[in-house]
């Protein structure tokens, strides 16, 4: 190999840093490249070790919920162990009726309290977005336990009512914070336009703006019933359940989560397959409101534009 | 209906004013509840050892202990995981499958808790006696953490559980902010001769930190406040564990396992626990929150100017 | 007084790892020679059949409108296409005897002998100007404390940045002014000790105080590092460079070298039309 080699160059400090440099680069790579290797496929590993228990739930529930559902799953009360037979019925009312009214409460406070956030920038809008942030991290059994005061202890009873109160507390949060985040996305222009049009406040967040952060508005909307419809935990504080059919909010209930806890810790199989059936329903409702709030939004945000 | 100014403003502050109102309604009812407890029992029986209602005694240590420690061995885990996970989806995963794998975490982290509860105590509590204590006893038995009988349900169950069900949420945060760290970061990494790894380590992962330790404090919250998962699966022993396969239990299943049968001091001192709760779940919050300002005032403020 | 040192043996000229010269070819001589170098994207040329040769000490500026290739031509001299699945670099990139496109070529090697800065200055901001400027140094295995301060030193010197930094080497980056923070860059770059640095349009994101530095900063490195920069700005690639390569869009939409050569030649007398179309400011 012809090379030309300059011997009598003077001996230059950056050239002779070059050489060390690349010396322990060269030196040092093969280190370097197998650290970078095994590191690398330590994250497949934890992605393989992260994908196989959430895969095995989701699967299990199928597997375990499907042959439960029939028709008297859906259509008949829950029954005792021992007697064959009986489903959620009274579960998916309460349910429903519990997650009905939570949402109708919270829906309307939270984007009012999401628009007042959105529209101020103070100290108090500030400890305001404070205390929502931190209320959507708070245990959501001390809000059962809330609940339990607010509503059980001064009524005297358990209620269906009890629970949407807790529920709508638990949703608030994530409401108004979504809220602001879709209407603070809604460009000043718009509201400016409007507004320079003499138009009121009122009439141009009415028209205007909220129509605008719709998007937004819905997929957060969406995302906190679907967390408020999984909570178990202030429901078992507050709807005390009820194994007949309930429409009355005012009367303790069931519901889906209820039924999944109760029934899962019984040594009875037939009470055990109604859990996964329940568990299976719970999962998909609250599955297809989050994929719902996603191509809702997706499909607002097309048309917009 | 055009309400005037005024008005609009008027009625957007009094709505704000109602969230305000419930807020402190809640703190106060909690405290006002638990007042009883504390006046009975004076302030130490927070951290009493013994929980025993028929005799008045009604020590929070073992379910505080019990909350720590489920949380711990959840974050043990979730954390190399869900940040491998987090760098292989963001990082690694071929593009095409990118999306449709991210959707599915945040699918995930929507699944109910109960659920999670359910699969951990039929289908995990078997294989956690049959295969895991054993295997674990075997291994780490001499440290005597893991003396006793393996019985499945316990500790060790309660944190995997809530490993399980924290991933996903952890998962998402983490991939979305370390996915967003700047291209020419990466790059600029790459041209000096980082190998694939050190770009990950020395400027992705720093780069999203921030973010990361809002996601750990998210985890961290969900995994101290979750009841129904963990309540079905730690075995419910108000005891202080000696070993991490003893059954246990947390502020939050204290709670609901003995709600309704619970009258008096015991009903106030179990309000009383929840206010405990409520304080350690706040303060981990704003603790996470002011070390988030800190270190985003730390540099990842405005880089260069284009 | 400074003591004569001996000439350096064979042996350490070369590195018995790779078997290749460590020694600089002497100044003039080429050091990046590129043969028919072709850069396409899913099938689709970027860059077409471009050839010539970078020499040692020298700073080869390449020219040409938006679109014309350039900055696709620069990262492939470093592989930084490697990262892109559907990008395919064809025919011959050469430095000194090291084939950069061979299968037995480490790219992470590679490129700590080719450095590159990039058109917005990309400080780590999490790191302190320190930990920037031995960035690169770290991610080559260097470890002793000694050398590390050393080569920054030394870099943030020639980098200009040494003055108003030393004091605050424990700084954030980010603390820094844009002109300074690409200034940092340039530093990181240097301070692995490249034998060629790829700049590419280092100061578009800069103000003209700044750029000035950065064009006056380019010219002292000469000494130390072939440059290879690639710029829109006709006037800078006339201050800064020696020679010029003017690449052109072709029909094809790909980027083909029209005209390389001394940079005084190419601006004052260019063979080709185009060239002088381009450099009376003819092409938009």
């Amino acid at each position: 190999m012809m090379t030309t080699l300059t011997f009598d160059a003077p001996a230059d400090p950056i050239l002779e840093r070059r050489r060390r440099i690349q010396s322990v680069a060269s030196a040092s790579l093969r280190r370097r490249k197998n650290y970078s290797r095994v590191a690398i496929g330590v994250c497949w590993v934890f992605l393989a070790v992260a994908i196989v228990p959430l895969i095995g739930v989701v699967a299990y529930v199928v597997i375990k919920g499907l042959p439960a559902w029939n028709a008297d799953f859906f259509t008949q009360v829950t029954e005792p162990e021992g007697i064959p037979g009986g489903g959620v019925w009274n579960a998916i009312v309460g349910t429903a009726v519990i997650g009905a009214i939570a949402t109708a409460v919270a829906v309307p406070v939270g984007l009012l309290c999401g628009l007042f956030l959105a529209e101020s920038d103070g100290r108090i809008a500030g400890a305001i977005r404070f205390t929502a942030d931190v209320m959507t991290g708070v245990p959501s059994i001390t809000i059962g336990i809330f609940g339990y005061i607010a509503i059980v202890k001064n009524t005297g009873h358990y209620s269906g009512l009890a629970g949407a109160f807790a529920i709508g507390i638990i949703m608030l949060p994530v409401i108004m914070r979504a809220g602001e985040t879709a209407i603070r996305g809604v460009p000043f222009h718009l509201n400016e336009a409007a507004l320079a049009l003499g138009a009121r406040r009122a009439t141009v967040a009415r028209r205007v703006v909220v129509p605008a952060a719709m998007p937004g508005i819905i997929t957060g909307v969406l995302l906190a019933v679907a967390r408020g419809l999984g909570e178990t935990a202030p429901l078992l504080l507050t709807i005390f359940g009820n194994q007949y059919l309930q429409w009355n909010p005012t009367k303790p209930m069931e519901a889906l989560p209820l039924v999944i806890y109760n029934y899962s810790s019984q040594p009875y199989a037939d009470l055990v397959q109604v859990a996964w059936g329940a568990a299976l329903l719970l999962m998909v409702v609250v599955l297809v409101l989050s994929i719902g709030s996603r191509v809702l939004a997706a499909v607002l945000q097309r048309e917009k534009r | 209906m055009a309400l005037p100014n005024g008005a609009y403003r008027g009625l957007l502050a009094t709505v704000a004013a109602v969230f305000v109102g419930l807020v402190l309604w809640f703190v106060i009812s909690l405290i006002v509840q638990a007042k009883p407890a504390f006046s009975t029992l004076g302030f130490s029986w927070i951290v009493q050892k013994t929980w025993d209602p028929t005799h008045g005694k009604f020590g929070l240590l073992p379910f505080i202990l019990g909350t720590i420690e489920t949380t711990a061995i959840a974050l043990v885990l979730a954390v190399p995981i869900g940040l491998g996970t987090a760098l292989a989806l963001a990082y690694l995963v071929p593009h095409r499958l990118r999306a449709s794998l991210g959707t599915a975490v945040e699918l995930l982290a929507a699944v109910p808790s109960v659920v999670y509860g359910l699969w951990g105590l039929i289908v995990l509590a078997p294989l956690c006696r049959e295969y895991l204590e054993p295997f674990l006893t075997s291994v780490f038995g001499w440290t005597g953490l893991f003396n006793g009988p393996d019985q499945g349900v316990g500790l060790v169950l309660a944190g995997i559980i809530l490993f399980v069900m924290v991933l996903p949420t952890m998962v998402a945060i983490s991939r979305d902010v370390l996915a967003v760290v700047p291209n020419d970061q990466v790059e600029g990494a790459m041209a000096l001769g980082a190998t694939r790894w050190q770009v990950l380590r020395k400027v992705v992962v720093p780069g999203a930190r921030t973010g990361l330790l809002g996601g750990l404090t998210l985890a961290t919250g969900r995994a101290l406040g979750e009841t129904v998962a963990v309540a079905l699966v730690i075995g419910n022993s108000p005891y202080i564990a000696h070993s991490i396969k003893s059954p246990a239990a947390t502020l939050p299943s204290l709670i609901v396992n003995n709600f309704g049968e619970a009258t008096g001091t015991e009903l106030s001192a179990l309000f009383g626990a929840g206010l405990v709760l409520l304080v350690i779940g706040v303060g981990v919050n704003a603790m996470a929150r002011a070390l988030v300002r800190s270190t985003a005032r730390g540099g990842a403020a405005s880089v260069a100017v284009a | 007084m400074i003591e004569p040192t001996p000439p350096a043996s064979v042996e350490e000229r070369v590195n018995f790892n790779t078997g290749e010269v460590l020694m600089n070819p002497s100044v003039g001589e080429p050091i990046m020679r590129l043969d028919d170098v072709t850069v396409s994207f899913a099938g689709r040329n970027a860059v077409r059949g471009v050839t010539f040769d970078v020499h040692q000490g020298e700073i080869t500026a390449l020219i040409g409108p938006s679109g014309s290739g350039k900055t696709t031509l620069l990262r492939a001299l470093n592989r930084m296409h490697d990262t892109v699945r559907t990008a395919s670099v064809t025919g011959s990139v050469k430095l000194g005897a090291t084939d950069v496109y061979a299968g037995t070529t480490d790219a992470t090697l590679l490129r700590s002998r080719v450095g590159m800065v990039f058109q917005r200055p990309n400080p780590f901001p999490t790191m302190s100007i320190y930990e920037n400027t031995v960035a690169g140094l770290k991610f080559n295995g260097v470890r002793k404390k000694a050398l590390l301060d050393e080569a920054a030193e030394s870099a943030l010197i020639a980098a200009a940045l040494w003055d108003s930094a030393r004091d605050r080497l424990k700084a954030h980056a980010s603390t820094l002014s844009g002109g300074e923070q690409q200034r940092l860059c340039i530093a990181r770059a240097l301070a692995v000790e490249p034998e060629v640095l790829l700049m590419d349009e280092p100061t578009s994101a800069l103000d003209p105080i700044a750029t000035k530095r950065i064009e006056e900063l380019i010219g002292e490195l000469k000494h130390r590092v072939t440059i290879i920069i690639v710029t829109h700005n006709m006037q800078q690639a006339m201050r800064v460079s020696d020679r010029c390569a003017f690449l052109l869009m072709g029909e094809d939409k790909a980027g083909e070298l029209i005209e390389f050569g001394p940079t005084a030649k190419l601006f004052s007398e260019p063979t080709d039309p185009r060239t002088l179309d381009y450099v009376n400011g003819r092409f938009g």
